[in-house]
């Protein structure tokens, strides 16, 4: 104690002085590059994206195996396009989603990976590469799904390629198929359509996703599922096609159906636990993160299919040519060594590269997780917390049925514009 | 009505002058340096005011009026799916206004908005400011020991203690579906079953817009009422005037600077919120903030900034309109 109070006042001096240093310093411009002289030493790669793939145990696993550092620059899918667009030389790796890749390559600010230089390129499952499983089954293409926005022409091409070339816009990482979640335990029957979504039976107890692009998406399944409508591409709305959707959704609003939108996933994770939705447009391990609340959740497959998501890696044109390109090309390859895709697969996400994340789970695990198999034993989240008791097995089964019956890909419409001002005025009705 | 209550009242006014030492001193100082004077000294006066008020102008300028310039400068360019086009365009601005004159009578999503905004708005600042007055008031007038004022309004600040997204996550147990109030309620007999609207509706907006911000409008109008002369209440009670013409005729107009300057407080963080209505209105409220943010999103910047001219100039339209009811800066 007496200790203590002695210290106090010379350190606060000390401190008040090397702020007022610090001040002086940053006033004159001699401290300013000092963060890059100290970034330079060990390997470090500053990687952008959203917090759903950045988990720390990444982070620590890749800095034992390759001494790379990760820092994390966490934000939101728009933020994270917003940030590439407007920052490009504030990252190094970027982990972003196919669909906003319509943004991002005419930009000009992103640099295409050579796929020569990714060991595991060929092992990637064909659902990136041919848009079909491994067994062969062609999976629905509408939206922006990934096998059309996979290559581009050349190293500084601002066009995409139809057909393979080695420059590849972003080198898949992870990617899963979306559906409703429900409360088995509030609505008391089966749900088996996308089109309960709007049943008025839930009225005030629904919500969907507050990212225009993706909320009318799901929307759209409603549409169809409720024979309304069939639209050629429900990833490509024409604006007429766009005033039907969102007329659908305003009679719903204005009727009241919807509880709240959600944009983050604690936010649904609240939602769906408290009980104030009932059915609701959700990820994976949001599911399971209510479901190990001790709350029943269910990531409920619906005949009509599933929406998907895809993202990957490229980085920043500024660090084309630099040595952190190595790095970058060394991370990417970690990555895909097994040890990640693990680590994504236990999430309740798929990872590209099946093969070498199979060499690291054990086989009760990919049974359960990928193949749809009822888990012999306890399945633990990467954490070591209790997800699943044994004999449990996973809401839509296995990797070819979820994964197989998508329909349709997270998008960026070419009416955009006119979409967002229609979604602006639905929030105004 | 606040200057008829003054008028009426002409004898405390002539004791203000009498007591306040700052009416002397004003009326002073202008004669006292003027006489002394050649141009060159008055010119040196002027260059140190000038040195004076540089560092402020220079940061004011950097940081608030080149900022402000380029949003309006950006407002009138093109746009496309990502990138700004520095052609000159008014397309943010027309889009904003689609369908305002096409649509009539219904009103356009611009109008709607902007309507549901100033509700909103206005709801907020009756609240806060109806709330704000009565706690200043106890805190200025009741509190007698300096720290216990400084303690209690310290107190006030408590909700900002934390961050803006779980003070708001923190109200679904509270107001939700199976939350504490409606279990109250329920189990108490007074409602059969749980109330909708006391979550994601316009009057949890308001009351998370209240719980926020009515601490914005404590602190001016303390302020205030600390300044006034007590000798003033105290004339009053001897003149017989009753705890509520002293409140009406002394109080109030001479709170009218922190009054103001809380409304301006308010009504500034409330037009452009978009964060609390969009969260506690389960995002299915409109808001001026809303358009803009949604426009960010898309990254069409031009409509973005076209929108927050818009959002500027009718907050200033607002603010104007206060300070022409109260000259903040003659009361001061």
């Amino acid at each position: 104690m007496t200790d203590r109070s002695k210290k106090t006042p010379i350190s606060r001096r000390s401190l008040l002085k090397g702020a007022a240093g610090v001040a002086g310093l940053a006033g004159t411009g001699t401290l300013l590059s000092a963060p890059y002289v100290h970034a330079a030493d060990p390997k470090v790669l500053r990687y952008l994206g959203t917090a759903v793939n950045e988990g720390d145990e990444i982070a620590k696993k890749c800095l034992a195996d390759t001494g790379i550092k990760i820092e994390y620059i966490t934000a939101t899918t728009d933020d994270v396009t917003k940030r590439v667009i407007t920052q490009p030389n504030s990252f190094d790796v970027l982990d972003t989603e196919y669909f906003s890749l319509k943004k991002l390559v005419p930009s000009g600010n992103i640099f295409p990976l050579d796929a020569r230089k990714i060991k595991e390129f060929n092992n990637i499952t064909p659902v990136f590469t041919k848009g079909e499983l491994p067994n062969g089954k062609k999976i629905g293409g509408q939206g922006t799904a990934p096998w059309k926005v996979l290559y581009l022409d050349g190293p500084n091409s601002k066009t995409f390629s139809a057909t393979p070339t080695e420059y590849v816009t972003l080198i898949p990482t992870v990617y899963n198929a979306d559906t409703l979640g429900i409360r088995p335990d509030l609505i008391k029957r089966p749900i088996s359509s996308w089109a309960e979504l709007l049943n008025p039976e839930f009225k005030g107890k629904a919500s969907i996703l507050n990212i225009p692009s993706i909320g009318i998406m799901d929307a759209a399944l409603v549409v169809e599922a409720t024979g309304q409508y069939k639209y050629a591409d429900k990833g490509n709305m024409t604006k007429a096609e766009i005033d039907l959707t969102m007329k659908v959704l305003t009679e719903a609003k204005k009727a009241g159906q919807f509880r709240a939108f959600w944009k983050d996933f604690n936010e649904s994770v609240n939602l769906m636990a408290s009980g104030e939705t009932v059915i609701q447009s959700m990820w994976s391990p949001a599911v399971t993160k209510v479901r190990s609340m001790g709350i029943p959740c269910v990531f409920q497959p619906l005949k009509e299919g599933y929406r998907s998501w895809a993202s990957g890696f490229c980085v920043s044109k500024a660090v084309g040519g630099s040595p952190k390109l190595d790095w970058a090309y060394e991370f990417v390859n970690w990555y895909l060594s097994g040890w990640a895709g693990a680590y994504l697969n236990r999430q309740g996400y798929y990872s590209a590269v099946l093969s070498t994340a199979k060499a690291n789970m054990t086989e009760d695990e990919w049974g359960y997780w990928m193949e749809g198999k009822p888990a012999k034993a306890d399945i633990k989240a990467p954490d070591g917390t209790l997800m699943e008791k044994a004999g449990a097995v996973r809401d839509g089964g296995s990797y070819d049925d979820r994964m197989g019956g998508v329909v349709c890909w997270n998008a960026v419409m070419d009416e955009n514009d006119y979409m967002v001002r229609k979604w602006n005025e639905f929030i105004a009705a | 009505m606040l200057s008829w209550a003054r008028q009426t009242f002409p004898a405390p006014s002539i004791r203000i002058d009498r007591f306040s030492p700052v009416a002397v001193t004003i009326d002073n100082s202008p004669d006292t340096i003027a006489p002394a004077d050649s141009g060159l000294r008055r010119l040196a006066m002027r260059s140190i005011a000038w040195l004076q008020a540089g560092p402020m102008m220079l940061v004011f300028a950097l940081f608030f009026l080149l900022p402000l310039v380029l949003v309006v400068i950006v407002s009138v360019w093109d746009y496309n799916e990502y990138e700004m086009i520095p052609a000159l365009s008014f397309r943010g601005y027309t889009d904003t206004f689609e369908g305002c004159v096409a649509n009539l009578p219904e009103l356009c999503t611009i109008l709607k908005t902007y309507l549901k905004t100033l509700k909103l708005c206005l709801l907020t600042w009756g609240l806060t400011l109806l709330i704000g007055f009565w706690v200043a008031y106890f805190l200025a007038f009741h509190v007698r020991s300096k720290t216990w004022q400084i303690v209690l309004s310290l107190l006030c600040t408590i909700p900002f203690w934390t961050s803006n997204v779980i003070r708001m996550i923190a109200w679904i147990p509270l107001l939700g579906r199976n939350g504490l109030v409606n279990q109250g309620l329920v189990g108490a007999g007074f409602v059969n079953k749980p109330i909708e609207w006391l979550l994601f509706s316009e009057f949890s907006v308001v009351l998370a817009l209240v719980h926020l911000f009515t601490f914005f409008m404590v602190v001016p109008i303390f302020n205030s009422m600390i300044r006034i002369d007590k000798r003033l209440i105290e004339a009053a009670y001897d003149a017989g005037a009753s705890g509520w013409q002293t409140l009406v005729n002394i109080v109030i107009p001479l709170s009218k600077p922190g009054i103001v300057i809380g409304s301006i407080f308010v009504i500034t963080i409330v037009m452009g919120d978009f964060v609390t209505i969009g969260v506690m209105g389960g995002q299915q409220i409109a808001s001026a903030g809303k358009i803009i943010e949604a426009r960010l999103s898309a990254l069409q910047f031009p409509a973005a900034a076209a929108n927050a001219v818009i959002l500027l100039g009718i907050t200033i339209i607002i603010i104007s309109a206060l300070t022409r009811i109260v000259d903040v800066r003659k009361e001061l």
